[in-house]
């Protein structure tokens, strides 16, 4: 009898409490482990970002969002831990902001129906919506920023550069050879000698590779690392004497953390960047407003303004757009998994909207398909001043080559789906 | 000359310079295997830690500040004071002295007369403690390290050596880091002082004599604590040697650990035990590596001098299982 009543009692104070929703977006964070110096702006950046808009907006659309961190340690099993642990809450999408645990968590999110994001990271291919359903890598990808570098150094060069001597140095992993594909087109196409140049995990050795750079004289090298292999390469371009305005890092090889431990002698290393940099934006104002004075900050709460903290405010803010079509789309406030899906794959950014939203110039304008998951491709020129300590970006957002990089993403994705009898969609 | 034959001479020269960088570390675990057969996992966070503590002192960070701040709420971070670079080594050192007698407090002196893989397991928790200790203490984010150190190619070498090109445009002078160099000398002397030490002290014979047998030392007299202590102390004094060294290249972050990975072919190659093997490890393996990089790499994809160094390693290993100056073990039954 006792345990009736007691049964009645918690069925009727369930069927009276509110449900409490919110919208769910999970943060694979690492904030310890080898790469923990670029995984700490990157967390901090997501989680301030949502921060602001539930204390200014009260969430979006009325409900709140929380974000639930998992930490990977840069590990692809804790990663994909993390992912099994947090996917029955209703995480929203995934952005885990490593090639490895994307690889693996490719196949989950399609069988699971929920969205993941890799802006700038992952599989390159996944831009073909006909054969990744849930996987998105707008606004752009590494072979944009293979091709985004080789037109920089077209410009530079007045529209020639055959016969000039490019060297890619590369983190020798599946993350580091990703532009070798797309540069090795680009140098038939353009008639450039490129010259190869793998560096093993971590990167704290490269001096053969440098001794290499030496000897060789390449006109112009490129950089394709992470975590410290960034460091190493620009403390050894200034070994050598090598010209920093002629470096040029991909845009996980461009933050402050990169660049600070040389000194002075980083000064005029270039990087690529996929968002604007620096604090010169009306979003930050609101962060200062709603998160850090209210001491709301993530982390210690000294990244703000950092180049990997701003591409997750911007990536923070691509996500609070999605959210919002998928609402507009179901004309409801508390999203599902798949409406996300739906949110994501009809994203439209607008200048109006970045505009508005304090971001105004951070990113490029473009619409996902459902064909489309990678967006424009652009990608911009970023330079460092040692002196001032801030990345200054020197170029607009220009378009890739899109003449390369389409068959390359047609290629790669009809063989994935080849392989995984994955029938096209969007027809 | 032929450009071969110059470039070879200079991949050879940073070879030796970068087996020096790799003896530093190795020195580490040498001394504490020397001195109680452990196999100490953590050597390489040992590094990391000194070099953090270093860098933290100088700047004027406060110690588990993050903490203090979350529990207290206040918002301090610094001390507002910078310290000199010898004052905060000489400081940093007597945190390494107090970590060492941490480390045997708690852990070592638990463990005496174990059998080796639980002292070797033991050091493994050591390594992960320290990691998140270190975290806890002076953050995550990349810190850059200024001793004074001078960096670059030097100028000098450089125009000295032009001549030995004979003529040939593609040759200007041997490339040679001024980071190494002085790598170079502070570890010929780090070694010289090390083996006078384990060789002709009272001190360095006892360290021997508990390497050798932990009861037997004790039955003479020897105080097992204070050897293990010092031990650990001089093995903290080595990590944060090298982990300035290899500080001063990527800046201090949590991959300064992973320079371990880079003594493990070293202590294979010249033996546990030898304190000139680690430094004779360190050159062969050095050289070895760059120099196969130099002529072989080009062909196979490049790369290859992580797992080139193991494969070296492993050959010495066929023909010296003690290693190239390790101690023969013949044990009768």
């Amino acid at each position: 009898m006792k345990l009736k009543l007691a049964t009645w009692a918690t069925a009727a104070l369930m069927t009276a409490s509110p449900v409490l929703a919110d919208l769910v977006m999970p943060s694979l964070s690492f904030r310890t482990g080898p790469y923990a110096v670029g995984g700490i702006p990157l967390a901090d950046g997501y989680a301030d970002y949502f921060t602001m808009v539930n204390e200014r907006d009260g969430g979006i659309g009325g409900v709140p969002v929380r974000v639930l961190e998992c930490e990977t340690g840069y590990n692809t099993e804790k990663g994909v831990e993390c992912y099994e642990s947090t996917k029955g809450e209703g995480s929203l999408l995934y952005q885990p902001f490593s090639t490895g645990i994307t690889y693996q968590l490719i196949p989950k999110v399609s069988a699971d129906g929920i969205a993941l994001h890799t802006m700038g990271y992952g599989r390159t291919s996944a831009a073909n919506g006909k054969v990744f359903s849930n996987v998105f890598n707008f606004p752009a990808n590494y072979w944009d920023a293979a091709s985004v570098a080789i037109n920089y150094l077209l410009d530079e060069n007045g529209g020639d550069i055959s016969g000039k001597k490019i060297a890619l140095v590369y983190h020798n992993s599946a993350y580091g050879k990703e532009p070798i594909r797309t540069l090795e087109k680009l140098s038939e196409k353009h008639g450039f000698e490129l010259l190869l140049l793998a560096v093993d995990h971590p990167g704290q050795e490269q001096k053969s590779q440098w001794l290499q750079i030496r000897r060789e004289k390449p006109d112009n090298v490129l950089m394709w690392g992470w975590g410290v292999m960034n460091q190493v390469a620009v403390q050894e371009a200034a070994n050598i004497r090598y010209p920093m305005e002629n470096f040029i890092g991909a845009w996980w090889s461009g933050a402050e953390a990169d660049v600070l431990p040389a000194g002075d002698a980083a000064n005029g290393y270039k990087a690529l960047t996929m968002n604007g940099v620096g604090k010169d934006f009306p979003i930050y104002d609101d962060l200062q407003k709603y998160v850090y004075d209210a001491g709301l900050a993530a982390g210690a709460g000294n990244q703000t303004g950092t180049v990997l903290y701003s591409r997750t405010i911007y990536a923070g803010f691509l996500a609070h757009m999605a959210i919002l079509k998928a609402q507009e789309m179901h004309g409801v406030a508390d999203i599902t998994q798949a409406m996300m899906v739906d949110g994501m794959e009809n994203l439209e950014i607008t200048d109006a909207m970045m505009e508005k939203y304090g971001v105004a110039g951070m990113g490029p304008e473009f619409s996902v398909s459902c064909e489309n998951h990678g967006g424009p491709g652009l990608g911009a020129v970023t330079q460092w001043d040692a002196s001032a300590g801030v990345w200054n970006q020197i170029t607009d957002f220009k378009v890739s080559d899109k003449s390369i990089i389409d068959p390359l993403i047609l290629e790669d994705s009809m063989a994935f789906a080849a392989e995984n009898n994955i029938a096209e969609r969007c027809n | 000359m032929p450009d071969s034959l110059l470039f070879g001479t200079e991949v050879l020269l940073n070879g030796l310079m970068a087996g020096v960088l790799y003896a530093l570390v190795a020195l580490g675990f040498v001394l504490i295997f020397k001195a109680s057969g452990i196999f100490n996992y953590a050597q390489g966070v040992m590094a990391l830690f000194a070099a953090l503590t270093l860098v933290g002192i100088m700047e004027g960070q406060v110690p588990f500040s993050h903490l203090i701040n979350a529990a207290f709420g206040t918002d301090i971070h610094h001390f507002g004071w910078h310290v000199p670079a010898l004052v905060a080594i000489i400081i940093t050192m007597v945190v390494m002295v107090f970590l060492a007698w941490a480390v045997n407090h708690f852990v070592m002196r638990h463990l005496v007369n174990q059998e080796p893989i639980i002292l070797f397991m033991a050091t493994i928790g050591l390594a992960y403690f320290l990691e998140g200790f270190g975290d806890l203490m002076w953050g995550s984010d990349i810190k850059k390290l200024d001793v004074g150190l001078p960096q670059g190619g030097s100028f000098w070498i450089e125009e000295n050596t032009q001549w030995l090109g004979f003529g040939n445009e593609n040759f200007y002078g041997f490339f040679l880091d001024k980071l190494d160099l002085v790598a170079t000398v502070i570890a010929a002397i780090l070694v010289a002082a090390l083996v006078i030490f384990a060789q002709y002290t009272k001190q360095g014979r006892a360290m021997r004599a508990v390497a050798d047998d932990h009861q037997a030392a004790l039955s003479v007299g020897i105080s097992l604590n204070f050897i293990w202590i010092m031990v650990w102390s001089v093995a903290g004094f080595v990590a944060l040697v090298a982990g300035i060294m290899w500080g001063a290249k990527s800046g201090v972050q949590f991959s300064l650990s992973l320079i371990a990975l880079k003594a493990l072919p070293v202590l294979m190659l010249g033996g546990f035990t030898s304190i000139p093997g680690a430094i004779v490890g360190g050159l062969i393996i050095g050289v070895g590596e760059k120099l196969f990089e130099f002529a072989i790499g080009p062909y196979i994809g490049g790369a290859t001098e992580n797992w080139f160094a193991y494969v070296l390693a492993l050959i010495f290993l066929v023909f010296r299982p003690q290693g190239l100056f390790g101690e023969k073990i013949i044990e009768r039954v």
